[in-house]
C-alpha cells in the first residue's frame, strides 16, 4: 500500500486551509452553543433553550464537519481516518464524558426527592461508603458468584466434550444447548425463580420434595438463595462458555489424540497430557470473558429476591439500582458505582497479568 | 521364514483383538449410554423452563396451584393467559387495550433492539475494518491502543453509566425515549462488534483491496464493493448476537424508561398486581419475551455459534 507520506502530499495548500477554516468554524459555533446555554442556565442571559438538546446538535454537526474536514485537509489519509473516527467519538461521548460527570456526581449530595437539589459534599459518601455494611457484604457475594464461574467452566467443558463426541443428532443438542444463553434474563427470573422454584406448587420443589429435602424453600436460607441464584445464572450463561470451548475442541488436531491412545492412554489420561493442555488458552478466553459478564449480574437478583434475605444475594449492580430505586440518592449511588469500577479494573489487570505470566512459565 | 512367523504373529494379534473386542464392545455400550444419557438429561435442563413457561400460559389458577405438568393429562388446557393480553382467539378481534399496550411494547422492543444493533455493526465493521488494515498513529495512541480503548469497553458494568445518564438524558429531554435506549444499547454491543469483525476483515486477503485500489477505486470504495460482500456471514453474526443482547436488555430500560420507550422486559417485571401474579398472564407475557428469540435461535444458530466462537481460537 501507499505511504502515508504520498497520501498528503498532493494535497492544495488552499484545501488545507479550507478544512482547517471549517473545523475552526464548527468549533467556534459549538463553543458559542455551549456558553450561550451555560449563561442562560446561570441567568445571566434571558434567552436560551429549555433543554440541553440544541448542544447535542450542535455537538453532532461538528461531529460531521470534524469528519469531512479530515476528507478536505488530508486526502486519501483523511477517508482512512474516516473508518475509525466514528466509533472513536462514539464511544467518547458516550462514556468518557457520562464517566467524568459521574465522579462529579460522586462528590455531591445528591437525592432527587428532596428539595436541596445538588450540594458538593467532599469525601462525605466515600466515609459512608466504607462504613456501609451492605455494599461490603455485596462485593463479597460478588466473589461468591466469580469464583462459581470455575464451577460453570468444569460443567461448560464436560458438556462441550460431549457435544464433540462421535454422537447422533449433533445439530439438535447443540440447538438445545444453545437456548438458555437466548432467553430474557427478566422472563426466566418470573418463571423459573417465581414460578418453577416455587415453594408450594413449583415441579423443582416438588422434585426436592421428592428426593427427601422437607422444606425446599430456594430463597429464604442466605446460603441456599445464594446458590439458587448462582444455578439460574449459570444456567444462562454455561452455553456462552460451551460454545467457545466447542470452538477450541474443534480446532484441535484430531491426530493428536489419536496418537496417544494409539500409545495406549485411556480416555482418562488423554484429557489430562493432552486435551486439557491444548484447551487452556480457549479456557483462559471463556472464563475472562464470562468474569466480566459475571461482574455485571443484576437482572436476576433484581427479580426474584431484590437482593435478600438479608442482603445475601445482593451483586452490586442490584444494590445500587435499589439505592437509586428505592431511596432516590443519586450522588451516593454513583459513589458506590464508580468505586466499584475502580475495584473491577484493578482485578481484571491483575487476572490479566497473573494469568498472561502462567501462560508464558507453562509454554 | 518371515512370512511364517509374521502369519503366526498375525493370528496371535487377532486372538487377542477379537478378546479386546469384547471387552471393548460393552466398554463401548456402557459409555454411549453414559454419553446419550448426560446428552438427554441436560437436554432436559434446557427445554423444561420453556416448556414450564409455555404450559403455565394455558392453565388456569387452580391448575396452577396444583403445580399440574402435562396438557390433557394433568390439566384441561384453557386460552386464559392469552386472552389476558387480548390475543386468544376469541378476543383477538375486539378492540383490547391490554393488547395494544403489550403490541406498543413488544415493537418498543423490536424497534430498539433492531436500530441498536444495526448503528453498532456499522460503525464498529468501520472502526474494525479500520484497525484491520491501515496504520494510525493519533498523538500517542495506534492501533493496538485504540483497539485496547474499544475492548475495555467490555468491563464497564452498566451501573456506572446508569445514574449519570439519567442525569444528562433528563437535561437533554431523552429520558423514556427509544433514541436514548438506541444509544447505550449500541454502546454496550459495539466492543463485542468490533472484536467478531476485526477477526472476520483479518482473515480477508487484502491482496483482493489492492487489486481494487490499483484498480482506481478508493479505500471507501473497495470496502463497499469488495469487502462487505465477502464479511456478511460474519456481520450477520456479530448482528444477531447484538440482538439477543439487547433484546433481553432490562437494567437501562428499567431505569430510563417509565411509559413511552417502555420495552418488553420491564412490561415483564412489572406484572405484580394487587392480588398477586396472575401466573397465566405472566407465563403468556413470557412466552412472548422468549419465543421470537427461540425461533432466532432455532434458524439461525449456525451464526449465533460463529459469533460466539470468534477470536476463541486463534
Amino acid at each position: 500500500m501507499q505511504t502515508s507520506a504520498a497520501l498528503i502530499g498532493d494535497i492544495p495548500a488552499s484545501r488545507k486551509a479550507l478544512g482547517r477554516g471549517l473545523i475552526i468554524a464548527a468549533s467556534l459555533g459549538l463553543a458559542a452553543v455551549l456558553v450561550w446555554q451555560i449563561l442562560f442556565v446561570s441567568g445571566n442571559v434571558e434567552e436560551g433553550f429549555d433543554t440541553w438538546r440544541p448542544v447535542l446538535y450542535a455537538y453532532l454537526a461538528w461531529a460531521v464537519v470534524l469528519g469531512v474536514s479530515q476528507v478536505i485537509i488530508r486526502g486519501e489519509a483523511g477517508q482512512r481516518a474516516l473508518f475509525v473516527l466514528p466509533a472513536v467519538l462514539f464511544t467518547i461521548s458516550m462514556v468518557i464524558f457520562p464517566t467524568a460527570f459521574g465522579i462529579y456526581i460522586a462528590f455531591t449530595d445528591w437525592n432527587l426527592s428532596s428539595f436541596e437539589g445538588r450540594q458538593f459534599n467532599g469525601l462525605d459518601n466515600l466515609r459512608a461508603l466504607f462504613e456501609d455494611s451492605y455494599y461490603w457484604n455485596s462485593l463479597g457475594n460478588m466473589a461468591f458468584y466469580v469464583a462459581m464461574v470455575l464451577v460453570e467452566y468444569a460443567i461448560a467443558f464436560g458438556l462441550a466434550l460431549l457435544l464433540n463426541a462421535e454422537i447422533r443428532a449433533r445439530r439438535f443438542f447443540r440447538v438445545v444447548f444453545l437456548l438458555p444463553f437466548m432467553l430474557s434474563p427478566v422472563a426466566i427470573s418470573w418463571m423459573v425463580g417465581k414460578s418453577l422454584m416455587e415453594y408450594r406448587f413449583g415441579p423443582a420443589a416438588n422434585l426436592a420434595r421428592f428426593l427427601g429435602w422437607e422444606k425446599p424453600a430456594f430463597f429464604t436460607e442466605p446460603w441456599i438463595a445464594k446458590i439458587s441464584i448462582e444455578v439460574m445464572d449459570a444456567w444462562m450463561y454455561i452455553p456462552f462458555m460451551m460454545i467457545l470451548l466447542l470452538a477450541g475442541l474443534q480446532a484441535m488436531p484430531r491426530d493428536v489424540s489419536e496418537a496417544a491412545r494409539v500409545d495406549g492412554a485411556n480416555g482418562w489420561q488423554t484429557f489430562w497430557k493432552i486435551t486439557f493442555p491444548l484447551m487452556l488458552p480457549v479456557s483462559v478466553t471463556a472464563i475472562v470473558l464470562r468474569i466480566i459478564f459475571k461482574l455485571k449480574l443484576a437482572d436476576i437478583i433484581i427479580n426474584v429476591t431484590a437482593g435478600g434475605p438479608g442482603g445475601a444475594t445482593d451483586s452490586v449492580t442490584s444494590f445500587i439500582y435499589r439505592e437509586y430505586r428505592d431511596r432516590s440518592n443519586v450522588g451516593y449511588g454513583t459513589m458506590l458505582a464508580e468505586f466499584y469500577l475502580v475495584i473491577i479494573i484493578i482485578f481484571m489487570l491483575t487476572l490479566l497479568r497473573f494469568v498472561s505470566r502462567w501462560l508464558r512459565k507453562l509454554d | 521364514m518371515s512370512s511364517t512367523t509374521s502369519a503366526i504373529e498375525a493370528a496371535a494379534a487377532a486372538e487377542r483383538s477379537a478378546a479386546r473386542y469384547d471387552q471393548s464392545r460393552a466398554a463401548r455400550i456402557i459409555s454411549r449410554t453414559a454419553i446419550y444419557g448426560a446428552l438427554l438429561l441436560w437436554a432436559f435442563i434446557c427445554l423444561f423452563p420453556i416448556y414450564w413457561t409455555l404450559t403455565t400460559s394455558f392453565k388456569t389458577a387452580k391448575d396452577v396451584q396444583q403445580g399440574a405438568l402435562i396438557p390433557f393429562v394433568d390439566f384441561e388446557p384453557s386460552w386464559i393467559g392469552w386472552k389476558s393480553l387480548g390475543l386468544s382467539p376469541d378476543t383477538i378481534f375486539e378492540t383490547s387495550t391490554v393488547r395494544e399496550e403489550f403490541l406498543a411494547r413488544f415493537i418498543n422492543s423490536v424497534v430498539t433492539s433492531l436500530s441498536a444493533s444495526m448503528l453498532a455493526i456499522v460503525i464498529g465493521s468501520l472502526a474494525a475494518y479500520g484497525l484491520s488494515r491501515f496504520e494510525y498513529k493519533w498523538g500517542p495512541f495506534r492501533n493496538k491502543d485504540i483497539s485496547f480503548f474499544f475492548l475495555s469497553q467490555l468491563i464497564l458494568p452498566p451501573v456506572v453509566l446508569a445514574l449519570p445518564f439519567l442525569v444528562l438524558y433528563k437535561e437533554v429531554a431523552m429520558l423514556d425515549s427509544s433514541i436514548g435506549l438506541i444509544l447505550l444499547y449500541a454502546l454496550m454491543v459495539l466492543p463485542i462488534v468490533i472484536w467478531i469483525m476485526r477477526d472476520q476483515f483479518k482473515s480477508i486477503p487484502a491482496e483482493l483491496e489492492e487489486a481494487a485500489l490499483v484498480d482506481g477505486l478508493s479505500s471507501w470504495g473497495a470496502f463497499l464493493r469488495i469487502v462487505v460482500p465477502i464479511s456478511l456471514p460474519g456481520m450477520v453474526a456479530a448482528f444477531i448476537l447484538s440482538l439477543v443482547l439487547c433484546w433481553n436488555e432490562y437494567f437501562f430500560a428499567a431505569l430510563l424508561t417509565s411509559t413511552d420507550a417502555k420495552t418488553l422486559p420491564v412490561m415483564v417485571a412489572s406484572q405484580t398486581g394487587s392480588q398477586g401474579i396472575n401466573w397465566w398472564s405472566m407465563a403468556a407475557l413470557s412466552s412472548a419475551a422468549i419465543v421470537p428469540l427461540c425461533i432466532v435461535g432455532i434458524l439461525l444458530e449456525r451464526y449465533i455459534i460463529k459469533g460466539l466462537s470468534t477470536g476463541a481460537v486463534k
